[in-house]
């Protein structure tokens, strides 16, 4: 069994993490019934005897004695970071971990990476360091972060230089919360622009999330909870976005319940890695299946159900519901639409009691609607993880390699255009040392290249699958 | 004579114990609608070749299982010790931590070096403990990256150190649609690699496997045990012992032994112009034919259908094609069985819609990154299309 970090950087980084923290804690307690520390856990906690001092508290096997996450918390800021410490999770957090500053990065993504890169590089080689040592078998550090500010953004970023010159073989899985159009931060444009040429060169896989998506999922349950139509009781702590048990509970702070859905995409991603099923899926199988050529890994993601109604007895007809919605555009983590787009590849990560044979109905339902590129047209990779989340009978978690995401690209894209013809606020990230107009630029064009590798594909669409002809061969 | 089973990877070592539990119950099932004392034999024939016995009574499996992940083999392990009628020796699993990733080359020139004296110790002390080895029996996929790229190593090892034993590799051919993206890569250097090195590929298909639980056994949700189990069955019904007047030990006969390796005389061979496949395949000619009978009135069954002249190629008539074993002792509660195996052009769609597959993504390059990654090149996979054509075209010239 392998272990994973997960480095959590930026205000939108850590509050993300925090919530994640607090739902995997809650999904192996409700699994781990004997109280055992086990190779589950063990994927992304160590447990340590909390009386021993220094780093000789490190325990195996046996009975959990204290659970600490296999975590980096960095913030240029100490707001957030020092209010997780003063939380319900404080205990879960080794305090060497951490790595904060006071004065932020000041939505600059040049501060975030060169200033605070600079500065902190020791520090958070050091800290990365300690946390790979204490892994028996490091497969994979899951970066968190906001592609908008300066701190996630920036420092997040440079990470991920460090983290591939650091821990070659090692995967990196980022997620990213990309901008919305009414975003707040005018130079959010600037910020994930020169961050996507870093995630572009330096990441393994992209997990592209948007906060106006994840709003209008929350909209959609809201209006689903408050309908008060017939039958329709929720289960509690069935919501994909609440943490806490009934979903009645309003002291939840305005971002916990689209961070909460973002946590359950980074446990179900790593749900058929730490538990058992039929068909097991690994972390390392999701680059190899879902990245074809290296510099196309965004994978759109989708999570179906957003929550689980209160009656007992579901039939195959639900189920097969729950595959129909994975592929609405209405369930997607960004802005887009996959079945009007190219899909180069599909994964379909299934939890709970679901089966081969229900596996494959639903593949064959959905194909005919669906466009693969000519190569791919078969493009399915599928795993059953026999654990459901808690909460949920079963669930899906479906990753896409689809040209959808383009129009989010271009539409950033736009949005720097605008600011960059003008110059607009340009002097902020010119007087940092180390940035030059050539910046802009080169990640200007990273991501134009980009986009027109979507756009070639895009092309291929409408034209007729033809076999290419063969070897032939003397026998 | 005994048969020493190797399980790799998640599949291999979920068949592999369905199969060794089926040995078992059949073995042990009171109803074999023989004599006492062919029951009798019949067991402790099928006890030597696939268990050793242990202090306590408990049989262990004559099994190595290796897997490049704990999940599997760890809950393999307790669904044999679970069931406390046999059991795996404790000793007998290879595991590492990080799996393959579905990748061939990772499977074959990473995890194969790395482990290969462990792994052929495991297996020479599994050799050691028979006192007649009868060769070995493989399990594993095409479609991942362990089964597939590690059990090929493997293979070929098994050629190099134990060269006068038989080797059959039982490969699961995954579903068309999609298990995993890259299986069709993945099956083409499976198959091509073992083709130098393998003595008999025993195919089992995922879509005909689960048409039988569908249509024939009327199972609406169809779980991964439940296709396991038919296939588990399937080969028990062909590996247990036959019945055969030679020798005085009369259940000894080898399954492994069947002569497979078939070479057409050259001179014999008409000359054909390039057909199209479909036109080839109207009608399915077989190289040979096995059938294996098991139950009641077995002597008077009839099989002259199997003998036609017409399922056979010109070189090949029924008389050296056709063999049938017949055994009373019935299997696993059934009053009368048969079992079919069969060296035809039966597989020949299936490889060459692999194939298609497998060269319409090469033509893009797409993936190849993740191979060359770990040595495997762009010629070492137009080697394998080259030797899979080859073989397609032989099988449709029949």
């Amino acid at each position: 069994m392998t272990q994973s970090v997960v480095v959590q950087v930026g205000q939108c980084g850590n509050q993300i993490g925090c919530c994640f923290w607090d739902l995997a804690l809650r999904e192996h307690a409700a699994v781990n019934q004997k109280g055992i520390y086990d190779e589950a856990i063990s994927s992304f906690f160590r447990n340590v005897d909390t009386r021993v001092v220094g780093d000789g508290g490190s325990i195996s096997k046996g009975k959990i004695c204290s659970l600490k996450a296999r975590a980096v918390l960095i913030d240029m800021e100490e707001g957030v970071v020092n209010e997780i410490l003063q939380g319900p999770l404080r205990d879960v957090f080794d305090s060497k971990q951490l790595i904060t500053d006071i004065s932020g990065s000041g939505n600059n993504w040049a501060v975030g990476h060169k200033v605070f890169g600079h500065l902190y590089q020791e520090q958070i080689l050091e800290k990365l360091r300690k946390s790979a040592e204490h892994c028996d078998c490091l497969q994979c550090f899951f970066v968190i972060h906001s592609m908008g500010g300066g701190t996630g953004s920036g420092l997040g970023t440079f990470l991920l230089k460090v983290l591939e010159d650091e821990f070659p073989e090692v995967y990196r899985f980022v997620t990213s919360i990309y901008p919305s159009g009414e975003d707040d931060v005018i130079t959010s444009p600037y910020n994930s622009i020169l961050a996507m040429k870093e995630l572009n060169e330096h990441a393994d896989c992209v997990l592209p999330v948007d906060n106006q998506s994840l709003f209008d999922i929350i909209s959609k349950i809201d209006l689903m909870v408050n309908s008060g139509k017939l039958g329709t009781t929720v289960k509690p702590k069935s919501l994909v976005t609440s943490s806490a048990g009934a979903f009645k509970k309003r002291q939840e702070k305005p971002f916990d319940a689209m961070n909460n859905i973002v946590a359950n995409l980074l446990l179900n991603l790593t749900s058929s890695a730490r538990f058992e099923g039929s068909l097991n899926m690994d972390l390392n199988e999701i680059s190899m299946n879902l990245v074809p050529f290296p510099q196309l890994h965004y994978l759109v993601s989708s999570l179906t159900p957003l929550y689980t109604l209160a009656d007992v007895n579901i039939p195959p007809r639900r189920l097969d519901q729950m595959f129909s919605d994975a592929f609405s555009k209405d369930h997607q983590l960004i802005q887009a639409d996959p079945k009007h787009s190219l899909y180069l590849a599909c994964a379909l990560m299934v939890r709970g009691n679901v089966q081969i044979s229900d596996l494959r109905r639903n593949i064959e339902r959905l194909k005919p609607s669906l466009q693969f590129v000519s190569w791919n047209q078969e493009g399915w990779k599928t795993s059953l993880c026999s654990v459901p989340p808690v909460g949920h009978c079963h669930s899906l978690l479906a990753l896409a390699n689809n040209t959808c995401v383009k129009p989010t690209f271009m539409d950033l894209r736009e949005r720097f255009t605008r600011l960059y013809k003008k110059k607009a606020h340009l002097h902020h990230y010119l007087q940092i040392e180390g940035m030059e107009e050539s910046c802009f630029s080169e990640a200007l064009s990273s991501l134009s290249a980009l986009i027109q590798e979507y756009s070639q594909l895009d092309a291929t669409k409408s034209m007729p699958v033809e076999d290419l002809p063969r070897l032939s061969v003397a026998v | 004579m005994s048969i020493v089973t190797v399980q790799l990877g998640q599949c291999g070592n979920q068949i592999g114990f369905e199969v060794f539990d089926a040995l078992f119950s059949d073995s042990h099932c009171t109803q074999g609608l023989c004599s006492k004392r062919e029951n009798e034999a019949y067991r402790s024939s099928c006890k030597e070749r696939f268990f050793n016995e242990e202090e306590n009574g408990v049989p262990i499996a004559r099994a190595v299982l290796v897997d490049m992940e704990p999940k599997v083999i760890n809950q393999t392990l307790s669904k044999a010790v679970q069931s406390s009628r046999w059991k795996y020796g404790q000793r007998s699993c290879f595991c590492q931590k990080q799996g393959s990733g579905n990748n061939w080359a990772y499977g074959y020139s990473v995890h194969g070096p790395r482990h290969e004296e462990s792994v052929m110790n495991l297996i020479q002390k599994e050799v050691e403990k028979c006192d007649s080895l009868g060769g070995f029996f493989i399990i594993m996929s095409m479609a991942g990256g362990t089964g597939s790229g590690l059990g090929t190593f493997i293979t070929q090892n098994l050629q190099d150190q134990y060269s006068s034993s038989l080797k059959m590799n039982h490969i699961i051919w995954p579903y068309g649609t999609g298990e995993v993206i890259v299986q069709n890569y993945n099956s083409i250097l499976t198959l091509s690699h073992l083709y130098r090195s393998s003595d008999a590929l025993l195919v089992h298909e995922n879509d005909a496997v689960h048409k039988i639980c569908a249509k024939l056994m009327n199972i609406k949700q169809i779980s991964f045990n439940n296709i396991n189990q038919v296939i588990a069955h399937q080969l028990g019904s062909v590996f247990q012992p036959t019945y055969s007047e030679e020798g005085s030990f009369h259940y000894r006969r080898n399954p492994l032994g069947i002569d497979w390796q078939v070479q057409p005389p050259l001179s014999r061979l008409p000359t054909l112009g390039k057909r199209s496949l479909s036109e080839q395949l109207r009608f399915n000619t077989s190289i040979a034919n096995l059938v294996v009978l098991r139950g009641k009135d077995v002597h008077s069954a009839d099989v002259a259908g199997f003998k036609d002249p017409a399922l056979y190629t010109s070189w090949l008539g029924p008389d050296n094609a056709f063999n049938v074993w017949k055994t009373q002792r019935a299997f696993s509660k059934y009053e009368k069985s048969a079992a079919l195996v069969s060296n035809s052009q039966f597989l020949v769609k299936p490889l060459d819609m692999i194939v298609s597959k497998a060269w319409n993504m090469f033509a893009s390059k797409a993936y190849i990154h993740q191979y060359t990654k770990f040595g495997i090149e762009e010629e070492d996979f137009l080697d394998s299309f080259t030797l899979l054509e080859q073989v397609v075209a032989s099988y449709c010239n029949l």
